[in-house]
């Protein structure tokens, strides 16, 4: 059985855990969450590092933990990305590397060679580590972990220790991780902008609970799942690149049930792109608007409403087609437009950010 | 010749002696510091405290209770003369079994704050790269504490030469088995030569003065954590 089916309960004082996942054998998967929630907590101990008193984990079809059997961490083959890169000081980059592919039975140079690539830490070999920027440590770890030839690749946070301009020098080299990686990531953030570039499943945590797991474009949006994104409430879509007006500098990237333009990103034509498009940028019309700025107006159908976390406001999903949308309102908007499910409206996308 | 035949093989002795101790040391006091840094048992604090008395006893108080246990009637001294060993009182061994004691904490309580600081994540980065806690021990937290080691080795050697009131206890003072250089100081100032004592006395003080000249000049680069 492919996929990894993790079951934990943790009663520590102050901090509980229970969770009982199925997680999927490929992309990757969010374990999003606010600090305490339990995430890093559970990532720890699919990794061996922390052992739940009760639980079950298999993992592509290997038991690693249950009442009676325990897979050690150093026995398990998976690689594992700390939030502080965790760099070994007495190493150089290179010795660091190797480390631990020395120690995996039918390691293939082939691999480290394609994570030194894939990092594009060639340059950086010889150096120690007290020579590295905080963004250059966080790329070395990732590659010794890829080294390994892991059957699933485990990361904490790797953005958090970094600040914006770090992240934005190590997000390209994730996304290709994502593209080209064929195991699972268990990626763990609190951030949902790494959420919704680098994700293809979501479990959200709350208090050492899941409270939803499934596929991030569907587990956005819905309404009845209090997934606190807050201001970033937001959904995700994946399209490809249809048309470049290089007049404009603009790209149209088609979805399922309909297109949409966006700032061209320089991608060729059919290449696949992510959109996120959040709430608050997305207001409703109920006749098409002529003369607007906003080159995004598309028509939808009302599908549910909800209430948000200030009693001014409520979130509305739509869809466009087969695709969703979500849209934050005032209470007043939505009563003196008199919206209800099943309505035909039409939407105006103030921004849509390309993602990936 | 500045020092006499009988100086050069009070310096030898206590060479030997000291050396033999500090490797002696290395073995036991590494696994127990590992523990003592890591261990959360509740006898951790007890063990601590025992391995510390040294710091504080009086050589000879702590000489006289190793006597009496290696002595003909003391539990270690029958259980040597069950084995066929024969007593260790008064012998080289002896003494280095009372040095071992005796400088216990100048080898463990350097190792043991050095385990400490490298806490442990990098023990846990060994694990996710594949190695066994024993594999990780000797490549990750032995380079780690590479100046802890350094310390407590050049701190046990130090005491041990400097030891008196428990050699005295222990090995008496005999002519190459137990008679290490302080004791020749002694014996010298005993039999009023003065300008042999001299002698002695300024080799050990360069030497004292050498070594933690050794120690010193190092200690900035430990808080880098080099």
């Amino acid at each position: 059985m492919a996929g990894i089916q993790a079951r934990f309960h943790i009663n520590w004082p102050g901090f509980t855990l229970d969770v009982d996942l199925d997680l999927p054998a490929h992309g990757v998967t969010a374990l999003f969450g606010h600090s305490g929630s339990g995430k890093t907590t559970l990532l720890r101990c699919i990794a061996g590092l922390e052992r739940a008193p009760h639980g079950r984990l298999v993992v592509n079809g290997e038991l690693w933990q249950d009442d009676t059997h325990w897979v050690p961490p150093h026995k398990r083959p998976l690689g594992y990305v700390f939030q502080e890169a965790s760099l070994f000081p007495h190493l150089t980059v290179l010795g660091n590397l190797r480390y631990g592919m020395r120690r995996v039975v039918g390691a293939q140079r082939i691999n480290l060679d394609a994570a030194i690539e894939l990092l594009g830490i060639g340059p950086l070999l010889d150096r120690k580590p007290d020579h590295l920027s905080g963004g250059e440590r966080q790329r070395v770890s990732i590659a010794r972990a890829l080294a390994l030839s892991p059957r699933i690749l485990l990361m904490d946070e790797p953005l958090a220790a970094l600040d914006l301009h770090r992240k934005q020098e190590i997000l390209p080299y994730l996304e290709r991780l994502h593209s080209e990686l064929d195991i699972p990531v268990l990626y763990v953030s609190h951030a949902p902008d790494e959420v919704a570039r680098l994700a293809d499943h979501i479990v959200a945590l709350e208090g050492g609970r899941a409270l939803a797991c499934g596929p991030l474009v569907d587990t956005l949006s819905r309404l009845d799942l209090p997934i606190r994104l807050g201001e970033d409430t937001c959904v995700v879509l994946d399209a490809t690149v249809a048309e470049r007006d290089a007049a404009w500098h603009l790209a149209r990237v088609a979805f399922p049930g309909g297109s949409l333009w966006v700032r061209d990103g320089g991608h060729p034509l059919g290449h696949a792109v992510r959109v996120r498009i959040l709430a608050r940028d997305v207001s409703i019309a109920l006749h098409r608007v002529a003369d607007t700025s906003i080159l995004n107006c598309l028509p939808a159908l009302v599908d549910q409403l909800a209430p948000d976390d200030h009693p001014a406001l409520m979130l509305l999903r739509l869809k466009l087609g087969a695709s969703p949308l979500i849209a934050r309102l005032t209470q007043r908007s939505a009563a003196e437009l008199r919206l209800a499910p099943g309505d035909k409206v039409w939407v105006q996308i103030k921004a849509v950010a390309l993602v990936g | 010749m500045l020092l006499t035949p009988e100086d050069l093989q009070a310096l030898w002795l206590t060479v030997r002696l000291a050396s033999t101790v500090t490797v002696i040391l290395l073995l036991l006091g590494t696994p127990l510091a590992w523990w003592l840094a890591r261990s959360k048992a509740w006898w951790k604090g007890p063990v601590g405290a025992v391995v510390a008395l040294p710091l504080v006893l009086p050589p000879s108080v702590l000489g006289f209770y190793l006597l009496l246990t290696m002595g003909p009637n003391g539990a270690v001294g029958q259980l040597m003369q069950a084995l066929g060993i024969g007593m260790l009182p008064f012998t080289f061994w002896g003494l280095v079994v009372a040095s071992v004691v005796y400088s216990m904490p100048f080898m463990v309580q350097p190792l043991q704050t050095a385990f400490e600081a490298i806490g442990e994540r990098p023990l846990e980065v060994a694990a996710t790269l594949r190695a066994s806690p024993l594999d990780a021990f000797f490549t990750v937290a032995v380079p780690l504490a590479r100046s802890g080691f350094l310390t407590a080795g050049i701190l046990t050697f130090a005491h041990t030469v400097g030891e008196f009131g428990v050699v005295l206890m222990i090995g008496g003072n005999i002519p190459g088995v137990s008679r290490v250089a302080s004791v020749q100081i002694y014996d010298h100032v005993e039999a009023m030569e003065y300008n042999d004592a001299h002698r002695l006395a300024a080799v050990m003080l360069v030497f004292s003065f050498l070594v933690l000249l050794a120690l010193y000049a190092r200690r900035p680069k430990i808080g880098k954590g080099a």
